[in-house]
Order: structure tokens, then C-alpha cells, then sequence
């Protein structure tokens, strides 16, 4: 007599099961399907097609009812399953039981809805079957959509809409997207298109609450108060295996259904194959798996051995326009390494990691082509060793090209500023140089580029290079450190340039030939950032020496120094006894006078540090900055308020700089101080920046320093006025902060740029003086406080311990 | 092998480490990507600097002090410098992350 199997799930899973099942033995049972969706087996991968209008739902069904039929299986489409009855080996449908002998669960999964308040108004939608794909379909231009979830699912969604003229937003919790399979530097890629198709996107990303009205959702509103105005809203956040009536059932479940390498659960009559399934700990979403489980269901059920292994599987994004591929396993392990492509002209991206001279892992964009080679290397674990060299170049690739370290400059459009000082563009140049100017002199006499600040040379040197080839010598540079072929006036340049906004931005379009940079490019990449989009970029701690991560200066034991800001040197007892108290408090050995004006607190242990601040923040007393690479103090003398030869309000004066500049980062460190008269007592002409008070006015000196190098200060200017020495003050800060080189001193910046273009740009031109002081400003609205309250507040917990194994009570 | 639970993955700031202490001193959870970690001693085999406070690239942290860097894979200094940092298996199970019981719990350096 034939045996009875029952399915319970008609999705792609159970689908290949009966197509295996039914092609190698016809007549072996009596199957009766159960679907809850009223239509059969389709092709749910092919949604987003579907969605995007690339396909029909006619086009992905993948059992009709013909097939159906001539396989002589038994459909209940429509009909929800109430329970499993194992003892009795029925199941139970809403229309009546049916008997089995063998039963194969496919329940699939349910998608994972994050339970904010409104998730269950009217128009919020996971994306998951035809119904929600349908609604989506719905949209049109004139609606605005959300979707939650930067994931494979969600960025489907987004751009299937985004194709039919859909306002879409796209709110990822993460700092990248798809972080599970691609690397920031695919992530920014990816963002990048996506964004060129009208997608906006919000990376890290929290969502509060889903506001509605009349029922229906309205908006989406943020932890940061953002609101999000929305017709239709997506979670695409991830799924959960639908374990439900196995677990009623009694079969052992985790995460989803346990079942051995046969796909067998609990009961020796019961399998389950699919996203219901866990095993050995693992649970599944990609379809490759799916049909490997498939085919082993079929073959125990024909009583043939079979095993299921779990491979390593490969991600495509099906979105039209985003090439993107993903591979393999990142996860550490010994002798691991990365070989890393750019090509930032043709919007290229390829990363090889290498585990003794197999591939174990590749993630690709923009240009995919090599991506099944790959794949077949991490699947069969070939040898790479012999040609691990061009290994990135792909299987077509003989000998030849390299990366091109000039990719960079080669792929700025005509249009784009190489020059800032006197606005000459890309094609400027080219032209001069194909009327002749064979060389830097030659260019800059002809166009002016790199004619004022100089720190383009680089970037007008490459220009030359690529336009004349091998007719053009090129001056060695040193470059910022071995992941770039580029200088520090080059990076900068092309991150203002190229609008570069974050740190995987300069990684990609520069071509960096590391994954995330190196302990020496990483400051300077941050420092440039920040100073250039103060308000677009956000600073990176990770990318900061310690001192400036923890606010406060490591010493060689590994303990750290304390130093509280005392505006223009000027104290009180209550500030003096709150510091003499913390002194007592945290047991720190050492107390010391700086040559700054202020007090160190020597020897201070790491996690004690939130705590030493929030008792110094309850006196007043805020973060020196005495780690930074910015503003430390502005020192002063007592000038008219005391001093008998005092001229002018040195005190005040320097009280008033440091409150307009601290908090704000440089290049280098940037010390300051104003003197009442030229007897000069507060050493004005050995700081970065230094006011001597006169009868007249007050006199503006730069560059000067008392470090390695000792030099004096040399005249910028005298002004009249306070106010316009405030002004110059903050403008010349602002020059040096966009213009140097991080790690120069200002007396090295203003060594290559020149005292003359300084005073051009800082003292004569008004109009320019006026915008670099509004461009300071802009920039100290971001960095104008206290970190250490911040850090109280926000990041306490980081000081200490992760976990503490020494608390456990002794043996 | 039996595994000890210290923490969930974003307790460790991405490029970044913590902490745990240990009878036998702190070990470093280092953090190389969205879903990487790697556990080693904090200690800078050179002059004792705290590994942790350091800069976290590729698969690999550069001592604050004087900027030595290892290999986190294998513990070894790279470059011109030499010498080694005990490495110890650390692995993610979801987005916890396991420990050795064996460095976690051990008493002394046997």
C-alpha cells in the first residue's frame, strides 16, 4: 500500500521535496499539500522583480495547478493547519483531518515585527508574501514610504518602490548597510547608488514610534526627533522561523525546529525542512541551503542516505544598477589576510581574504564579474598560492596592469577644483598643458594653480602626469602613510574637491589599498573630515590616539592625567578646593603646575575617569583639552587690572579667546596667550598665536613654538581694537584648520603657505576674514563643549571593565 | 573547548576593545568589524602598554605608547619590531561573545 505524506507549507523548500520526491518515485506516496496562502509554490525570491515591474506574478510561479495535478497531489491551498495530532498521525485542517504516515513540516518563517508603539496601525507592512508586495505595488509618485531595514529584504523593497516614482526612505539602525555581508567600504558604494536612484537613506538610525492618525500610519518618528512623513511603511528587519505548531505539537524546538543532518525532527515520522528549521544551531534565510535540505528530505524518504552540510553561501542584491557580491566567511582566524582593489573611476570595490593560500571570503561591487570564480575558489578550497599576485584581477587577467595609484586624480571630471585659492579647475589645466605648459612652472605661470597656498602642487603635479605620461617627471612626495599613494595636500584637497564625506568615502574614491586604513592615516582621514563637514561628519573615537578618545593623557604606566581648563590662568578657592579634594579622592601621587596656567592631576587609573570629572564638573570645572590636537590654553598676565604697566585687559582678552576657541581641533596643538605689555610676561612670542597689548591697539604674531623646534613669533598685524583681534584671531585658526597638514605645528603650515598669502587672506581681504570666522563658527556650534560631561553622561560605562572574572568568590 | 559568555558584540565599539579582568590580568576583546572580534593579553610585550587604548586597523591594534603593531591572528609584531602578545579563541555566537573558559578563569599562568 502506498504511505501517506502530508506537507504543511507550500513554499520553495517543500516545493523542491515534491519535485524531487515525485520525479524519482512517482508512485511512492499519496501527498497531500497544505498551503495557509491560497496559490501554490511561486518563486518568493523573485518578489522584488515583481515589486520593481521587471516581472509578473504569472512569470515566477513555480507549481501550477497542471503540475499539481499531473503529479496527483492533493491541494489544500487556503486551509490553516490547527495541529498536528502525533500520537493519532493526523493532521488537522480547518476543512477536516487527514492521516499521514510520513509528515514534512515547511511553515517557513514569519518576518520579525519590532514592536513600537503604532506597529499595529493601518498601512505598516513586513515584506514577505504577495499581499505586502501588492500593497507595495500600490504606491506610486505623490506617496512617501518608509522602510525599516538596510538588509538584503529592505534596500529590495526600497528600490523596487523607488522605480515606480515612490518617495522612499530607508531607516537602517546600523552605521552601513547590508553590515552583515558587505564591508563599509561595499556599504558606501552601495549607499551611494542607491541614493543616485532618489533613495534616501538614514544609516544608524533609531526608530521611537509610528505615529498614525484616524487609524491609518502618518509618520515615522525617530529618537532624535526626526519625523518621517509616510503613506506606507516596510519592516524589513529580519525573520523568525514559525515554530508554532511543532512546538504545540511537542517536537523539541530552539530558534526553530531541531532537526539532525536527515532533516528528521524529534519524531522519527516528522521532517522539517526550511526557514522553520535549526540546525546545529543555525537557522536560514538565503535559498541555497533551502535546497540542499530539500534534496536530503526527499532521499530519506526514499529510505537513501544523505546528509545535509551546511556550505559557505554567496549574496546577490537583485536591484537593477547595484552590482554587488558577497562571499564567504570574514569571521577571524589565524594568518588572515586581505587583498584589497579599488578603482575609484569606474566606482569599483573588491576584497579577497586569504587564509593560508585558500580564499576564504570576497565581497565585490561595481563590477561583479569574477564573482562566481571566487566563489567556486572558497567553495572548493583551491590553492591560490601560485597565483596569489593577480589573484584580484580575476581569471582572464595575464600578466600586465597594476593599479594605477594615479586612478584618483585620472577620474576627476574637467570641472572639478583642483586650485581653491584661485578657483582653477581640472580642464583648466588640461588645457593649459596641451597649449604647451610642460611643467609646474609653467602651469601655475599660465592658470594660476597652485599659485597662492600651494597645497594643490601634488594634485596640478598628477594632472601633468596623466595628461603628458611619461614626457612628465614626477617630484617624489611623501605620501600619508603605505595605505595611499597620496600626500596629506592631496587627500585634503580631494576631500573638499570630491565632497567626500566620510572615512569609507576617502577609502574608496581615493583608493586606499588597506581595509580601513592604518594607526597613521586614520587621525589625520578623521581630522580632515571633521574640519571640512563639521556638520555632516561625525567624529570617529576609534579613529583617535587615545588621549583624545578618553579625554585625558596616558602616562607610561598606563594611568592617566587630569588636567581641568582654568580660563585665561584666572582661579578661584572653591575651583582649587574641588580640585584638592578629587586630588584626595582618586589617591592621584602626583600634583602639578603646568607651564599653561593650570593644574594636572598625575597618575589618575583609567576607570576611575568618569568619576573624577562628574566631581570636577560639579565645581564648574570642564576638560583643558590639555590631550588635544586644538586649542590648550590661552595664557595671560594680570595686564591693566593689576600690573602697573599693564596697556589694556590682557586678562580679559584671554579669558574671551579661550571661550570663543576651545573645544575646537587643529592640525596640531595650538597653544595661545596675550601679554598686557611689550615686557611681554606671558611669553606671547614663542605660542602659535600670540596678542601683545599696546597702547595703540594689539599686535598679532604667528608661528611661533618652544617645543623640538624654539621659534619666535612673527607679526601678522596690529589692530585697533579687541573685536577685531577676537576676528583675526579666530580667522587665522581657521585657515590653519583647513589648510594644514595634520602633525604641523602652524609655524610649519605657515612655512609652506607664506606669511604674505596669510596676510592676504586673514588681514586684507575683509570679505574673506568675515567667512572664515563664520566657517569657525559653524564648526565650534559642534565642538564647543565639555567632553568630559559628555562622556559622564553617554559613555561612563565604557571605562570599566567589559566583564571582571577577579570578582568571583575564591576557591 | 568550553566557552564563557562576557559580553554582546556592541558593548565593543567597532575598530575598537574592552576589557576583561582576569586572575592572570586583563585580556582585550578587539573589535575589527561589524561582526570580528579577537581576544588578547593588553599587555605591549615592549614597555607595557594597554593594547586596548589602541588603534584597531585591519586585524590589527598599535600600542598607544610607541606604536608597535600586532597581528591579531597571530599575536606577532609586525614590521622591525619584535616580539609576541598571547592571542586566546574568542568567538560570536549571534551577538554574544564567547571566551575561553580556560583564559577567562584560569588562577595563574601555568
Amino acid at each position: 500500500m502506498k504511505q501517506r505524506l502530508v506537507v504543511i507549507g507550500a513554499g520553495m523548500a517543500s516545493g523542491r521535496v515534491l519535485e524531487h520526491l515525485t520525479d524519482a518515485a512517482p508512485d511512492a506516496f499519496d501527498i497531500t499539500l497544505f498551503n495557509a496562502e491560497p496559490r501554490g509554490n511561486y518563486n518568493r525570491i523573485m518578489l522584488s522583480p515583481v515589486l520593481s515591474g521587471e516581472k509578473t506574478y504569472e512569470e515566477i510561479v513555480t507549481h501550477d495547478d497542471a503540475w499539481y495535478a499531473e503529479r496527483r497531489i492533493t491541494c489544500r491551498f487556503g486551509e490553516k493547519v490547527a495541529r498536528i495530532d502525533r500520537e493519532m498521525k493526523v493532521v488537522d485542517g480547518a476543512n477536516g483531518h487527514v492521516p499521514y504516515d510520513k509528515l514534512l513540516i515547511a511553515t517557513g518563517s514569519n518576518p520579525f515585527v519590532i514592536p513600537l508603539p503604532g506597529h499595529d496601525l493601518d498601512g505598516v507592512i513586513a515584506y514577505r508574501d504577495l499581499e505586502d508586495t501588492r500593497q507595495m505595488m500600490g504606491m506610486g509618485p505623490g506617496n512617501k514610504v518608509v522602510v525599516i531595514g538596510g538588509g538584503l529584504l529592505g534596500l529590495e523593497a526600497a528600490a523596487g518602490m523607488a522605480a515606480h516614482g515612490v518617495d522612499v526612505t530607508v531607516v537602517h539602525i546600523m552605521g552601513n548597510l547590508m553590515e552583515r555581508q558587505l564591508d563599509e567600504a561595499a556599504g558606501y558604494l552601495l549607499k551611494k547608488s542607491l541614493e543616485d536612484k532618489g533613495i534616501k537613506i538614514c544609516l544608524q538610525a533609531n526608530s521611537k514610534e509610528i505615529i498614525g492618525q484616524g487609524g491609518k500610519v502618518r509618520a515615522l518618528l525617530l529618537d532624535d526627533g526626526t519625523e518621517l512623513p509616510c503613506d506606507l511603511l516596510v519592516m524589513a528587519v529580519g525573520i523568525r522561523p514559525n515554530t508554532a505548531l511543532a512546538q504545540e505539537a511537542g517536537l523539541a524546538t530552539g530558534r526553530g525546529i531541531h532537526v539532525d543532518d536527515q532533516m528528521l525532527t524529534s519524531d522519527p515520522d516528522v521532517f522539517a525542512v526550511g526557514e522553520c528549521v535549526e540546525h546545529d544551531g543555525e537557522i536560514f534565510g538565503l535559498v541555497a541551503p533551502l535546497y540542499d535540505q530539500a534534496k536530503v528530505v526527499a532521499m530519506a524518504l526514499l529510505g537513501e542516505e544523505a546528509v545535509f552540510e551546511r556550505k559557505t553561501l554567496s549574496t546577490k542584491l537583485k536591484v537593477t544598477g547595484c552590482d554587488l557580491f558577497s562571499a564567504g566567511d570574514f569571521a577571524e582566524g589565524p594568518e588572515r589576510e586581505d587583498i584589497v582593489f579599488r578603482d575609484p573611476s569606474r566606482g569599483v570595490y573588491k576584497r579577497l581574504v586569504i587564509e593560508e593560500d585558500r580564499l576564504v571570503g570576497a565581497v565585490m561591487y561595481g563590477d561583479t564579474a569574477d564573482g562566481s570564480w571566487f566563489f567556486g575558489l572558497i567553495k572548493d578550497g583551491t590553492s591560490i598560492e601560485e597565483m596569489r599576485e593577480t589573484l584580484i584581477f580575476g581569471p582572464a587577467y595575464q600578466g600586465g596592469d597594476t593599479a594605477d595609484p594615479l586612478s584618483a586624480v585620472a577620474a576627476l571630471p574637467l570641472e572639478a577644483e583642483i586650485c581653491g585659492c584661485n578657483g582653477v579647475c581640472k580642464g583648466n589645466i588640461v588645457e593649459a598643458i596641451n597649449a604647451g605648459a610642460g611643467d609646474l612652472g609653467a602651469v601655475r605661470a599660465s592658470t594660476k594653480a597652485s599659485a597662492s597656498c600651494g597645497t594643490c602642487t601634488g594634485l596640478v603635479e598628477q594632472v601633468l602626469q596623466v595628461t603628458l605620461g611619461d614626457d612628465f617627471q614626477m617630484p617624489t612626495a611623501q605620501p600619508v602613510c603605505g595605505c595611499t599613494d597620496l600626500t596629506h595636500e592631496d587627500v585634503r584637497r580631494l576631500i573638499k574637491g570630491q565632497e567626500l564625506k566620510s572615512q569609507a568615502a576617502v577609502w574608496q574614491e581615493l583608493g586606499w589599498n588597506t581595509p580601513n586604513g592604518c594607526h597613521v592615516c586614520r587621525p589625520a582621514i578623521n581630522y580632515y573630515l571633521l574640519a571640512d563637514w563639521p556638520l555632516e561628519y561625525q567624529d570617529d573615537p576609534q579613529s583617535r590616539f587615545v588621549n583624545e578618545r578618553k579625554h585625558a593623557n596616558i602616562q607610561k604606566d598606563g594611568t592617566f592625567s587630569v588636567v581641568p581648563r582654568m580660563w585665561g590662568g584666572i582661579t578661584t578657592p572653591e575651583e582649587l578646593r574641588a580640585i584638592a579634594d578629587a586630588a584626595d579622592k582618586y589617591d592621584v601621587p602626583t600634583v602639578k603646575v603646568t607651564g599653561g596656567q593650570r593644574i594636572d592631576l598625575l597618575g589618575v587609573k583609567g576607570e576611575d575617569l568618569p568619576a573624577i570629572w562628574s566631581d570636577l564638573n560639579k565645581a564648574g570645572l570642564v576638560s583643558g583639552h590639555a590631550y588635544s590636537k586644538g586649542l590648550r590654553t590661552v595664557k595671560t598676565c594680570v595686564g591693566t587690572d593689576h600690573c602697573r604697566f599693564g596697556t589694556q585687559d590682557s586678562t580679559g582678552l584671554g579669558i574671551k579667546l579661550e571661550k570663543i576657541l576651545w573645544g575646537s581641533w587643529a592640525p596640531h596643538k595650538l597653544k595661545l596667550a596675550v601679554s598686557g605689555c611689550p615686557r611681554n610676561c606671558a611669553e606671547a612670542t614663542c605660542k602659535d598665536i600670540g596678542v601683545v597689548c599696546v597702547d595703540s591697539g594689539f599686535q598679532i604674531s604667528i608661528g611661533g613654538a618652544a617645543g623640538m623646534d624654539v621659534k619666535e613669533t612673527e607679526l601678522l598685524c596690529q589692530v585697533p581694537t579687541e573685536d577685531e583681534a577676537i576676528e583675526v584671531v579666530m580667522a587665522v585658526t581657521q585657515a590653519y584648520r583647513e589648510g594644514g597638514k595634520y602633525l604641523d605645528r602652524l609655524y610649519k603650515w605657515m612655512g609652506k603657505v607664506g606669511m604674505g598669502w596669510i596676510r592676504g587672506h586673514v588681514v586684507d581681504d575683509l570679505e574673506n576674514r568675515a567667512a572664515l570666522v563664520e566657517r569657525f563658527e559653524l564648526s565650534q556650534s559642534i565642538y564647543r563643549k565639555d567632553p568630559w560631561a559628555e562622556h559622564v553622561r553617554d559613555k561612563a560605562q565604557t571605562y570599566a571593565p567589559i566583564a571582571d572574572f577577579t570578582l568571583e568568590a575564591a576557591e | 573547548m568550553s566557552w564563557i559568555d562576557v559580553g554582546h558584540i556592541d558593548e565593543v565599539p567597532l575598530r575598537g576593545a574592552r576589557l576583561i579582568k582576569t586572575h592572570i590580568g586583563c585580556i582585550a576583546i578587539f573589535r575589527t568589524a561589524e561582526a570580528e572580534v579577537f581576544a588578547a593579553t593588553n599587555n605591549c610585550p615592549h614597555k607595557d602598554g594597554p593594547l586596548s587604548e589602541g588603534i584597531v586597523h585591519g586585524q590589527s591594534v598599535t600600542c598607544p605608547l610607541h606604536n608597535w603593531v600586532f597581528d591579531l591572528n597571530t599575536g606577532e609584531a609586525q614590521g622591525a619590531d619584535d616580539g609576541r602578545i598571547t592571542t586566546y579563541p574568542v568567538r560570536l555566537e549571534g551577538s554574544r561573545i564567547l571566551l575561553d573558559d580556560k583564559a577567562a578563569t584560569r588562577r595563574s599562568a601555568a
